[in-house]
């Protein structure tokens, strides 16, 4: 690839890519992000483009990998273009089949996607239900983007936000726009993008500025950053470029966690191709702008996501957070001033210069511009990535998108913003999402993991889950954070085996309080509400595990027993099941669970296909 | 860990081999211009030996004039690294959100019980070590468990022996992905 010396030639380029580019062959798109390649993308490549060179098929049929489309429950999936018709679950066998109705213009009814009601084949992916309510401004560049590309991404509008801006030629107009758009943080605080690039902008240029892209997606339950990096790599390049321009910054930093190795492949990729275009580096296309992006892996620390424990990391030392002020923006990497930006914030970028802001503006609502990735997932039907405007309704996301609740079962709440966040109950399923609302209501918006809870989900469980991640994540640089979240841990420990007391309650209130009050970064300032937030919905299954020592959902190992009902067929898959040895009867009579023995792994339960088994 | 996992298909040096001054010397020659210092390097000797051997540890301090604390601090800070030598199988599930609500807890347990170790141990024989992380970021298709680089998807509790079965017989596909990156 030759290195592009000017505007012009990159304008040269893209005339090149598009006149060779191709809409009407039929294209098998297959996502390839990691949760398909987890369910076996990677045979359906192979099977597909094995098939193709066989028959002979190569002009006819293409084949195109991209990243993670988001609906990772039907996973792998094929989308053929240009009718857009989506198989969903393929395995080899219909990959075989669905290349051979490719090329003959067909279409296979039985391995369409069915409609839940109407168990009607859904053709196009636009119908089916969880990709129609969305908007999905981001995660369709995802459908059209080989992210091991350059070229793919140019020829879809890639890099021509950063052509307009070069173009233009102001600084300032460039943040201004960014003001305009509204656009605010999407690491979950919501701090106006904008403004934060004015600072920047402001800080003397003498010994160099940083821009770090924050890919350490730490909260559990959330990866809609390693599908838009895996995905989408180039387009945090081009949103990064626009930053430099903007704000005078002259390196970029990427810091990726360790557990994404196929984001971090592709992001490897993408700058090694931007650096060989001369898309970074010095003078880039001629105009006198000089950036360079480097990658830095994280090592699994939470905390890291905080933005100064980030920058001592980034430095290689011990991520733990400092006192602000100095803001980064000031003193940041090697005391020079810094600005830190999520992943999903860099995407939506070039989105904005491509639309031009006030267009942008007119997504979503007042205060809360644009769209919101959200991964959708726990105990609901269609679980996946979702984008939505912001302002849309929990219950648009939980029923219209995500389907409702897997089996007869009722969704109790929803957990948003992962171990700083909290859990919001179905009673308040009304509430739009955006940045404000769910901070008033006791969560917050965080980077956007979703999780779904269910009548079998417990409360008192799931605030001893986040409090046992927050004491092993907590740095220990603050004496309330370190022991806080250990007693608190303590404390939810003695609720789940039924040996808490009322006092101890009244403890737990107390020392969420002190913690949130006490500590320095945002991670021991957020830690409580877990806790908090379960109190304020759920205090009732607090109550039960403590005054009847009773887990009403089903969870606490200590206050529950197993036992089998009269639904019992005596088909003695659970007997066989159970390694404990616990499970005794004859063939096709009701059999028995000796609590002694029951080790209560849970696994009678589900091998059992009559529902004979009882947890209370 | 997952850097390990990436390379665990790979050939590694022996735990009990001594350690190479001079490779531990050439990886931190590797990294003098990279951005990252230290963690970096100490990411690169895990994937290389499996572990961070004290020895190695001492002559990074030794090379970069850090003191040997701060070399320690930065291994034992991070989740990722490791001070004792992993078996010949690595086993991580994930105890990510989205995992523990859908039964994570109770394929962990089935390990520890199956394998008769907590997580951070490995078994005597040294087949198997087994890990936890916090979230492999494949939420939707949760529980996960990652055996060698391969990824499954939906484990239930008596899922486990046949996926132990299957590490040990070395019947586990790589995915593309693990297999380039490390």
């Amino acid at each position: 690839m030759a290195s592009l010396n000017s505007i012009h030639h990159l304008k040269a380029f893209l005339g090149r890519l598009l006149g060779q580019r191709d809409l009407n062959t039929s294209t098998l798109v297959i996502p390839a992000g990691t949760c398909g390649r987890a369910s076996g993308a990677d045979l359906l490549i192979e099977t597909a483009r094995q098939e193709i060179l066989d028959r002979g098929l190569s002009e006819k049929v293409l084949v195109r990998t991209t990243g993670c489309h988001g609906f990772c429950e039907m996973e792998p999936s094929v989308l053929v273009e240009p009718d857009r018709t989506f198989y969903p679950k393929a395995d080899a066998d219909s990959m075989v089949r669905i290349v051979d109705a490719v090329a003959r213009g067909d279409v296979l009814e039985d391995l369409l996607f069915k409609s839940p009601e109407t168990a009607q084949p859904i053709r196009s992916a636009d119908d089916v239900p969880f990709f129609k309510g969305q908007n999905r401004t981001i995660l369709s560049h995802n459908e059209r983007v080989d992210p091991t590309s350059v070229e793919t991404y140019i020829e879809n509008g890639g890099y021509s936000a950063m052509v307009s801006v070069l173009e233009q030629g102001d600084p300032r107009w460039v943040v201004e726009e960014v003001k305009r758009s509204g656009l605010r943080g999407r690491g979950g605080a919501g701090f106006p993008t904008g403004l934060k690039w004015e600072l920047l902008a402001k800080q003397p240029n003498g010994n160099g500025k940083f821009l770090v892209c924050n890919a350490d997606e730490g909260d559990p339950g959330a990866y809609m950053d390693r599908s838009v990096l895996e995905g989408n790599p180039h387009s945090i390049i081009e949103g990064m470029l626009i930053g430099a321009f903007a704000t005078g910054a002259t390196e970029g930093i990427v810091y990726v966690r360790t557990e994404y190795p196929l984001a971090i492949l592709n992001l490897k990729m993408a700058l090694r191709q931007a650096y060989e275009l001369g898309l970074l580096g010095d003078n880039i296309l001629r105009t006198g702008l000089s950036f360079g992006i480097s990658l830095v892996k994280g090592a699994g620390a939470f905390v890291c996501g905080e933005e100064t424990a980030m920058i001592r990391s980034i430095e290689g030392k011990m991520g733990e957070p400092r006192q602000r002020p100095p803001f980064p923006v000031k003193r940041g990497i090697e005391g020079k001033p810094t600005l830190i930006n999520n992943v999903e914030t860099w995407a939506n970028i070039p989105i904005i210069f491509r639309m031009g802001s006030e267009e942008y503006a007119k997504t979503g609502t007042n205060g809360n511009s644009g769209t919101k990735i959200f991964s959708l997932v726990g105990k609901v039907k269609n679980t996946g990535l979702v984008e939505v405007p912001m302002g849309i309704t929990i219950k648009e996301i939980v029923y219209d998108i995500g389907g409702g609740p897997v089996g007869k079962v009722r969704i109790k709440a929803i957990q948003t913003g992962g171990p700083s966040g909290g859990c919001i109950p179905a009673e308040r399923f009304d509430l739009p999402i955006d940045y404000d609302s769910l901070t008033q209501a006791g969560s917050m918006m965080g980077s956007g993991g979703m999780i779904v809870m269910d009548e079998n989900t417990c409360m008192v469980d799931v605030a001893r889950y986040f409090m046992n991640f927050l004491k092993d994540e907590s740095c220990g640089k603050c004496f309330t954070c370190r022991k806080g979240t250990q007693r608190m841990f303590e404390l939810l420990d003695d609720f789940s085996k039924g040996k808490g007391t009322l006092a101890q309650l009244d403890l737990l209130e107390e020392l969420a309080q002190v913690v949130k009050d006490t500590t320095m970064c945002g991670l021991g300032q957020t830690a409580p509400n877990p806790v908090l937030s379960t109190l304020r919905y759920f205090r009732n299954e607090y109550l039960e595990h403590i005054e009847k020592a009773r887990c009403p959902a089903g969870v606490c190992k200590e206050l529950i027993t197993y036992s089998i009902n009269d639904k019992c067929v005596g088909c003695q898959a659970c007997l066989k099941a159970c390694a404990a040895g616990a499970i005794t009867g004859e063939k096709k009579r009701q059999h028995v669970i000796n609590p002694e023995l029951c080790i209560k792994c849970g696994v009678c339960k589900s091998v059992c296909k009559v529902e004979a088994i009882d947890v209370a | 860990m997952i850097q390990d996992i990436a390379a665990s298909g790979k050939q590694q040096v022996s735990p009990h081999e001594t350690v190479d001054s001079k490779g531990i010397v050439r990886i931190l020659n590797g990294h003098r211009q990279q951005r990252g210092g230290l963690i970096s390097v100490l990411g690169e000797i895990q994937s290389q030996y499996g572990y961070l051997p004290e020895d190695a540890l001492r002559v990074v301090a030794d090379e970069t004039g850090n003191s040997l604390v701060d070399v320690y601090g930065v291994a034992t800070f991070y989740r990722s690294f490791r001070l004792q030598p992993r078996g010949k199988h690595l086993i991580c599930v994930c105890l990510g959100t989205a995992c523990h609500v859908r039964g994570a807890p109770m394929v962990v347990e089935e390990f520890e019980r199956r394998l008769a170790i907590q997580p951070g141990q490995t078994t005597p024989d040294r087949e198997f070590t087994l890990e936890t992380v916090n979230c492999l970021g494949a939420c939707a298709l949760g529980p996960i468990v990652v055996v060698d680089g391969c990824y499954f998807p939906g484990v239930r509790a008596q899922d486990v022996g046949q996926i132990l079965e299957k590490a040990r017989l070395e019947r586990v596909e790589v995915p593309s992905m693990v297999a380039a990156s490390g």
